[in-house]
């Protein structure tokens, strides 16, 4: 039996700070997340959890603070919030979805996952041209775009709706499209915000099989934002935890649910040990 | 009859011209939703490009006339891609994120613009060629004399409009720049993150609008042989009333109103008065703002909630 390989650093966050004017949303927050390891990301509303996907993908630029994304040697590791948000899906890989659902509505199950794969296409189709003529070469491109299409759609049981306009499916059906969308980029970092958001019990327990999967079939990171503890608690490698745009505990699992800060910032402080004086005062019948 | 069918084909005609200019404003608004109102002036653009062209072909003596009109078509799509690349990135790109009045207020200063470097390159005055592409088939004879005739002018511009929407449409729908392009119409953000490069998509719709004017610019020259630097500005705004007519947004929409005003031109003129054609067309675009605002084939605007 080969012993797998030790997960290396694949996403590094250091430092990171980001100001709306006098707002801090998120403040010298560090972390890392491993290759093939899933890393959850939690905290009460307005954590700045959200905050710090956007600074990975482009949305914000980081007020201070380094976004390290490496990448299989020899290529250099590429510094994310240099970046442009097509090309950190481009070049560094990194894949995200939102908490709110965005796909392209108004097209097919299938249209929505050869989008994705657009910059392999566009470049096996000299910028449309081969397409536009139905060259050979672009119709093996093509192929190849709908076996992956395929292969996702039928991972996430939606294969049967592939003609489907996307904004036609259930709830359900839209998220995993989402998250079966963004592994037609071939990601090397998976991007979860929230996927199991209104999703029934089943549904998540589905959820957790597909990110294990993806995760161990796929060898890839995944970083997770999620509220509901028994997907993160189940699956998840690694959890940080966020409170006020700082980072409060960082760890296992199992290490993160018996830190006294979680509980504090998830139950809020622990009454004092005397009870008031009324209640005393009741309780004694004095 | 006989009348009706000549006013018929003069209609299709002038609608096929009408067409391939209103897809450049449609495209545009769909995907950055904004009025191109430079959109004319390219069309305007292509047709000098053509008379400069065809005299230059004239000067070496290539005047077999397939030759000629294929490299004066060629010549035309180049330079008005380029034209329409500059634009976008020029008069548009840098206010992509402003309020919405800001890129309209820049295109019609654009507009300005170019009518203005036409007139001092080219001068005020009417600049006409010699018919390039003479004869034709006459259809039907009446007893009085009249006669019913479909110049090969006309064979070519219909034919040549069919199979440039034909290869557009196919554009569109099936190749990887259109998905693209109908992806970043939906959730531009989205796109990007999923890789597409949203500037270069953007761009190449301004491209492949400005080559589709450009041609209707080489068809306006060889059809009427006379053109000024002002004629992009009441084609501009008909394409774009055949482009509300048809739903902006619309790509079907966009060749059925060009194609609709077209004809709606020619038999007002014929039937009508010719002086009130402009009138009738522009009726149109009232009442279509008034009663359907989504055009024929436009999807109305649904709040979302």
């Amino acid at each position: 039996m080969t012993v797998p390989p030790k997960p290396t650093p694949l996403l590094e966050v250091e430092h990171l700070t980001m100001r709306f004017g006098g707002l801090i949303a998120v403040s010298e927050v560090s972390f890392t997340a491993m290759d093939r390891e899933i890393t959850a990301i939690i905290g009460p509303n307005g954590a700045g959890k959200t905050t710090v996907f956007n600074c990975l993908t482009g949305f914000y630029t980081p007020t201070v603070g380094r976004l390290t994304m490496h990448r299989k040697p020899p290529k250099t590791p590429l510094y994310l919030e240099r970046l442009e948000a097509y090309r950190i899906a481009h070049k560094a890989r990194v894949a995200r979805t939102f908490q709110n659902i965005r796909l392209f509505s108004g097209m097919s199950v299938l249209e929505n996952m050869i989008v994705a794969q657009h910059n392999k296409l566009m470049r096996a189709s000299g910028f449309s041209l081969a397409g536009l003529f139905g060259l050979p070469v672009y119709r093996r491109a093509e192929r190849a775009a709908v076996d992956l299409a395929r292969y996702w759609l039928d991972r996430v049981n939606l294969i049967d709706v592939a003609d489907w306009q996307a904004g036609n499916l259930p709830y359900g059906a839209q998220r995993r499209l989402e998250i079966a969308r963004a592994m037609c980029t071939e990601p090397a970092l998976l991007c979860l915000d929230e996927p199991a958001a209104g999703l029934n019990p089943r549904e998540s327990a589905e959820l957790s099989d597909l990110l294990t999967f993806i995760r161990d079939e796929h060898k890839i990171g995944v970083l997770l934002i999620e509220h509901d503890m028994s997907v993160v608690m189940t699956i998840s490698d690694h959890v940080v935890v966020l409170e006020y745009g700082r980072k409060i505990s960082d760890g296992t699992p199992a290490e993160v649910r018996v830190d006294p800060a979680v509980i504090r910032a998830y139950l809020g402080e622990e009454e004092e040990e005397t009870p008031p004086e009324a209640v005393q005062r009741l309780a004694g019948g004095a | 009859m006989e009348y009706f069918l000549q006013q018929l084909i003069n209609g299709l005609t002038l609608g096929a011209i009408y067409g391939l200019i209103a897809i450049g404003y449609t495209m545009v608004y769909g995907i950055i939703g904004m009025i191109n109102f430079a959109h004319g002036e390219i069309y305007m653009i292509g047709a000098f490009i053509a008379v400069i062209t065809f005299v230059i072909l004239g000067m070496f003596g290539i005047t077999w006339v397939p030759i000629a009109v294929l490299i004066v078509l060629a010549m035309s799509m180049i330079f008005t891609s380029a034209y329409g690349w500059a634009i976008e990135r020029i008069a548009y790109r840098p206010l992509r994120h402003s309020p919405r009045l800001a890129p309209l207020i820049s295109a019609i200063g654009m507009s300005i613009f170019l009518q203005n470097y036409v007139q001092l390159l080219q001068g005020a005055r009417n600049r006409p060629i010699p018919p390039v592409i003479q004869g034709g088939f006459s259809v039907m004879e009446r007893a009085d004399g009249f006669n019913v005739s479909l110049s090969y002018l006309q064979i070519i511009i219909m034919v040549l409009t069919v199979v440039l929407m034909f290869g557009f449409t196919r554009l569109i729908n099936h190749t990887e720049l259109g998905r693209a392009q109908r992806a970043c119409e939906q959730d531009k953000t989205m796109a990007g993150l999923l890789g597409v490069d949203v500037d270069r998509t953007i761009s190449l719709t301004f491209v492949v609008g400005a080559a589709l004017a450009g041609v209707a610019g080489v068809m306006v020259t060889m059809y009427y042989g006379v053109i000024d630097f002002y004629i992009g500005f009441l084609a501009g705004i008909k394409a774009f009333t055949a482009a509300v007519l048809g739903g902006i947004g619309s790509l079907p929409g966009a060749m059925m109103g060009g194609i609709l005003i077209g004809l709606i031109e020619s038999f007002w003129s014929a039937y009508f008065t010719i002086e009130y054609k402009d009138v009738a067309t522009f009726s149109i675009l009232v009442l279509v703002l008034i009663f359907r605002p989504s055009g024929l084939l436009g999807r109305p605007e649904i709040e979302k909630v």
